[in-house]
């Protein structure tokens, strides 16, 4: 219910929205979970593993409880916590993790078998028998367990990764936080303040303390209309920081549209990386529950929750409220209460000697024992010196004390220290380096203590990064002591919770013990406690001092369990943001890749580039048909086909030909200007590396060519021996490959077409096999190489990429004129397989010069890098791998790529195996499929019939085993 | 005889305003890669200077005078534009690239905050200033990024990728617009 005159929100203003299918209203600047509570909500959600009836623990990012489900489709939020969940028109929110209804739902039958579903069991039970594990275990717990779904679809919402710099980070915008950043950002600072919330101030939003003779809420909003107006700070609201990492490098998370209806390109989450060279650390702190028997019924909370309801939303959960807590900050809440005109029936305060004074019952030295009510709170039992008293409560507010939020500062494996005074962890200096940690964070709980720490933190870090320090005169604030007596567990009938989300209470951690999983981490794994989406927040502190007693240890001896980022969870979807579908891989594309598709050809990715497959023609039904007619062309007319997206490397230098030398099996120096030569390159450990051409354009002028897949690993390569093995080498690398567009003009009428494009006709003696030369093309200056991976008489023709449409565009006018055409991978691939070419599918990093018969190329008159270690005995072992070819034989004529190899009368098993092939095609020249494959001893079996089995496809084929070269092995056809 | 077309990289991409963004092509039409030789920098340098108004730039430096630009590439190397190259035989490799790059200005008050989104770094005016440029990453794109002006950039990717860098830096902008409204 709503409180007369309390709260920030506007009341001016409704907000429709639905929850689990009923229309309520809210105001602006209410979250979902206070909206709730205005509307008598208090039954908000199902547990984890009991379906039990949870509601509202907390008041923000901690919420183990009121997780919902947002929207609808496949723009669904599971798992949205409705304490941070800002109200917005049209909101929709399911409850989760029930059935058939929230009120009712069949699965709590779990809690009346609760006995049996202890911590352990899981472990105990389901071990036998072995195979019903994935069928009928897993199925079930998986359906009975849970939180939220995902919907399963694509999803279409815009996600943002962003960086940002600045000197100092301040996370968490508190008092501490505040003041830290004002500090800093006077002092001449660049300033990043984040905070989670949707407005700043933290706990000043949600107390009713003074600060310097205002409300709180306004002097912070005082202090951020300042901050705003400086340009050397940036503001983040609903920003989380999420970890800290290396190099003061922090991850955060910014909510940017889930308080809005969805608009177009509104990113819904942006995943910063913040890089700053100090940080300060303001996160404040989290209260603590204590664990009483079934003090988990919708409508106890935490004290603190109670207060921020009331004074900042104007809501409280119920019409009589009671207080429990062990320490004094719990009274103001029932001071607050009290002053707004809300009943608060008890006051329960767990120390003999507390000091209360207030218009409301007290009870000191007194501990709730029980509470009731089926679906909500009604009442609560208290014990006062052995005597029992029940009291009327919709509203427990409970408190065990603040746990300072230590957790960004252990993402660096650091350990927080036991503070006697507050009964809990607090940071020690420098876990995080370059981070203070001010304010609650550090344990220091009062107002005045926090704005004073936020000021002195910055004014250390200004110093620290040569500003000087600003004089400070902080705002008059309360300066209350904090005093507490611990009190953890309190014994009675009933389950005590510690983990509200994970289901965990007192039992299960002692039964922990008791089975001597008695580290904090083994306790951990043992229960699940801490483990759910809340990471323990409300629960560790309280867990570990539990299993501290079961063990007979104190608390700092037992010590707590690793931190880990993120400190709240993170969408996959924001920290892969831009990475969803082509957004995977840049795209690159070639110059003639509009023509390309406007002839209907499917492309194909190599690496990142797009290539075209085939290039269907009227009535080609079957790609087969295209390619054959496209192989046909090439061997009878003429063919084009974009060959840019090989590597091409400028080579340049007084030693450019030495460094060839080096980085080449075979010999380059030798090479005569206007000259081409094929390359096999090895890596250092003796295999093939790469292949490919290089020509020698002037005396100390290469160009060399990669093969597609290989370019960017040979151009690193290179770099590589240049800088690091052989800096002696005077010589200058660069990639040329996007500089030119080159074209492939394959076939007997290569030739004539290209004596139609080119401003001066070529000839065998100005361009034989092999040269090169600088031509004009068409007006153009470009470049011609007579090179040929299909066999033909062949030519490549490069130009600036400019022209590159436009020439290949020509050149496809040209080649239709002499029955030509375009051919695209498929065909170009048959083509140098029916010619025993080698692509990666066989020199795929395991094969050597030796294995695919090029042995000789290793050059002994110089050395080169590989050279030694191809020659170690193992590699050039007769009995290796060899390459060669295979023709079917036999009555079946299928060959498949990645099919083994087996002698006839062996059994086709893995340890009789001879061999595999890397290639097939049907190659329409010779009318047969045909193969490339690696077979031991392979060169010395030519002629033999061997046995080829894919046991994926089963597919069975007798081969013959030929020479490689299956199509114009003299070369004929090459020299034209 | 046919007469070849040119294309630009970003020909029928840009430009485009996407909020307070104005993304435009930078029109390339003769670039070279400079690699002095070995202990050739200063006469490289030099001769740059005479003839186009440039030297041979600094780490993470980009010169201009006129219609001249000298862009340190990388180690040892710049990408020079200009009309004419001078002839540095035996000085340094010289290679053409006018055809290799896609460049596209930003410009605009949200220029900062777009490209936040794409490029790891620390671009603020005052880490970053006008002539200074930077060898590294557009999304996934390896690029230079210089800064032309308080609310002015220019990126460099691989022609190639001119698509890609269209969409991306078209995506940042959106998003950078949308939460204005």
């Amino acid at each position: 219910m709503r409180v007369a005159g309390k709260g920030l929100i506007d009341r001016s203003r409704s907000v429709p929205f639905e929850f689990d299918g009923e229309r309520m209203t809210g105001h602006v600047g209410d979250t979902l979970a206070s909206a709730l509570l205005a509307n008598d909500v208090r039954l908000i959600g199902r547990s984890f593993k009991y379906h039990r009836p949870r509601g509202i623990l907390t008041a923000g990012s901690e919420e183990p409880n009121a997780l919902v489900t947002i929207g609808n489709g496949a723009a669904t939020d599971p798992n949205v916590r409705a304490t941070t969940q800002e109200l917005f028109e049209g909101l929709t929110a399911r409850s989760q993790n029930r059935w058939p209804s929230l009120r009712f739902d069949l699965l709590s039958v779990n809690d009346l078998v609760s006995p049996f579903l202890g911590a352990g069991f899981y472990y105990k039970t389901f071990m036998w028998p072995r195979s019903f594990w994935e069928k009928v275990y897993e199925p079930f717990i998986r359906h009975a367990a849970g939180l939220g779904a995902l919907s399963e679809e694509s999803n279409a919402d815009h996600y943002e990764k962003a960086f940002a710099f600045c000197d100092v980070l301040v996370i968490g915008a508190g008092p501490a936080g505040l003041m830290a950043a004002l500090t800093a950002a006077r002092a001449g600072l660049d300033v990043i303040l984040a905070d989670e919330d949707s407005q700043m101030g933290g706990r000043l939003l949600a107390e009713t303390h003074q600060v310097n003779g205002m409300a709180g809420a306004d002097w912070a909003a005082q202090v951020v209309a300042e901050l705003a107006g400086m340009d050397n700070v940036r503001l983040m609201t609903r920003t989380t920081v999420t970890g800290a990492f290396d190099q003061g490098t922090f991850g955060a998370l910014e909510r940017v549209s889930h308080h809005r209806a969805r608009a177009d390109g509104l990113p819904r989450e942006c995943f910063w990386r913040i890089v700053a060279q100090r940080s300060i650390l303001c996160a404040g702190a989290l209260e603590r529950p204590i664990a009483f028997p079934n003090n988990d019924r919708p409508g106890i909370m935490t004290a603190g929750a109670v207060r921020a309801y009331l004074n900042r939303w104007g809501v409280v959960g119920g019409k009589e409220v009671a207080i429990f807590g062990n320490n004094n900050d719990a009274h103001q809440t029932a001071r607050d209460l009290t002053a707004a005109g809300v009943k608060v029936t008890a006051l329960i305060d767990s120390r003999a000697d507390a000091d209360v004074s207030g218009d409301f019952p007290v009870y000191t030295g007194a501990q709730v024992v029980q509470t009731a009510g089926r679906l909500g709170l009604d009442s609560v039992t208290i014990d006062q010196n052995g005597k029992r008293t029940k009291i009327r409560a919709d509203v427990l507010g409970m408190s065990g004390g603040w746990n300072p939020t230590v957790h960004m500062t252990c993402h660096m494996n650091g350990r927080p220290v036991w503070n006697e005074a507050i009964q809990s962890f607090v940071p020690r200096p420098d876990m995080i380096p370059g981070m203070t940690v001010a304010g609650a964070a550090n344990g220091t709980f009062s107002t005045h203590g926090c704005l004073s720490a936020g000021a002195e933190a910055a004014n250390a870090v200004a110093q620290d990064l040569g500003k000087k320090a600003q004089k400070i005169d902080l705002p008059q604030a309360e300066d209350a002591p904090y005093r507490l007596t611990p009190l953890w567990a309190v014994e009675g009938k009933g389950r005590k919770w510690l983990d509200f989300q994970n289901d965990v209470h007192v039992k299960d951690v002692r039964l922990a013990a008791q089975e001597n999983f008695r580290s904090v981490e083994h306790m951990k794994r043992y229960t699940t406690q801490g483990m759910a989406t809340d990471q323990g927040k409300n629960s560790n502190v309280s867990a570990l001092a539990v299993l501290a007693d079961a063990t007979g240890r104190g608390i700092p001896e037992t010590g707590t369990t690793t931190f880990r980022p993120p400190y709240s969870p993170v969408a996959i979807a924001a920290m892969g943001a831009g990475g969803q579908a082509a957004g995977f891989a840049p795209q690159r594309f070639t110059t003639s890749h509009d023509a390309s598709t406007e002839r209907g050809a499917p492309m194909i990715e190599a690496g990142l580039w797009y290539r075209p497959s085939y290039f269907p023609r009227a009535g080609e039904t079957h790609w087969r048909q295209s390619c054959d007619r496209e192989v046909n062309m090439v061997r009878e007319a003429v063919g084009i086909c974009d060959v840019s997206t090989l590597g091409k490397i400028d080579i340049q230098g007084p030693d450019a030909a030495e460094f060839l030398d080096f980085v080449y099996a075979n010999t380059f120096g030798t090479l005569k200007v206007g000259k081409v030569r094929y390359g096999l390159m090895l890596r250092e450990d003796g295999h093939v590396m790469d292949d490919g051409t290089t020509a020698r354009l002037g005396e100390n002028h290469y160009v060399m060519t990669t093969t597609t897949a290989a370019a960017g690993l040979v151009m690193s390569h290179l770099d590589f021996v240049a800088q690091a093995l052989r800096p002696d080498l005077d010589v200058q690398i660069v990639s040329v490959t996007e500089q030119w567009a080159q074209f492939a003009v394959a076939g007997p009428k290569s030739r004539d077409l290209l004596n139609g494009v080119l401003d001066a006709a070529i000839d065998d003696d100005t361009m034989p096999y092999m040269g090169c030369a600088a031509v004009g093309v068409s007006g153009v200056e470009g470049r011609l190489f007579r090179i040929s991976f299909s066999g033909e008489h062949a030519y490549e023709v490069a130009v600036p990429s400019r022209y590159g449409e436009s020439l290949y565009r020509l050149l496809l006018a040209q080649a239709e004129m002499l029955g030509g055409g375009p051919y695209g991978m498929e065909a170009l691939n048959v083509l140098r397989i029916e010619k025993g070419f080698i692509t990666h599918a066989e020199i795929h990093g395991r094969t050597t010069a030796f294995d695919i018969g090029m042995d000789r190329m290793v050059s002994q008159k110089k050395d080169c890098i590989g050279n030694a270690l191809s020659r170690r005995p193992g590699l050039i072992d007769e009995d290796r791998e060899q390459l060669v070819g295979l023709k079917p034989n036999g009555a079946s004529k299928q060959l498949t790529a990645g099919a083994h190899l087996f002698n006839p009368g062996d059994k086709a098993e893995r340890v009789n195996d001879q061999g595999y092939v890397t290639s097939v095609c049907y190659s329409p020249t010779l009318g047969t499929m045909l193969g490339l494959g690696f077979l031991k001893g392979g060169r010395a079996r030519i002629g033999q019939t061997v046995r080829l089995v894919d046991h994926l496809r089963g597919v069975e084929t007798l081969c013959e085993v030929c020479d490689p070269v299956f199509f114009d092995p003299e070369g004929g056809r090459l020299r034209g | 005889m046919a007469k070849l077309i040119a294309k630009t990289p970003c020909e029928g991409l840009l430009p485009k305003t996407i909020g307070t963004v104005e993304l435009s092509e930078v029109v390339i039409d003769r670039a070279w890669s400079v690699a002095p030789f070995k202990g050739q920098e200063a006469a490289v340098s030099e001769a740059l200077t005479k003839a186009l108004g440039v030297g041979y730039p600094a780490a993470n430096r980009a010169l201009s005078k006129g219609g001249a630009r000298a862009i340190w590439a990388g180690a040892g190397r710049a990408l020079v534009i200009g009309a004419e190259m001078p002839d540095l035989s035996g000085l340094a490799a010289v290679t053409d690239q006018g055809d290799g790059i896609a460049a596209v200005r930003i410009d605009g008050a949200g220029a900062e905050a777009v490209l936040a989104r794409l490029v790891p770094l620390d671009l603020r005016a005052g880490s970053f200033k006008r002539g200074h440029t930077a060898r590294s990453f557009v999304n996934h794109m390896t690029a230079s990024v210089t800064r032309l002006g308080p609310t002015s950039f220019e990126v460099m990717v691989m022609r190639s990728m001119a698509r890609t860098l269209v969409h991306d830096l078209t995506e940042a902008a959106t998003g950078v617009a949308a939460r204005a409204v």
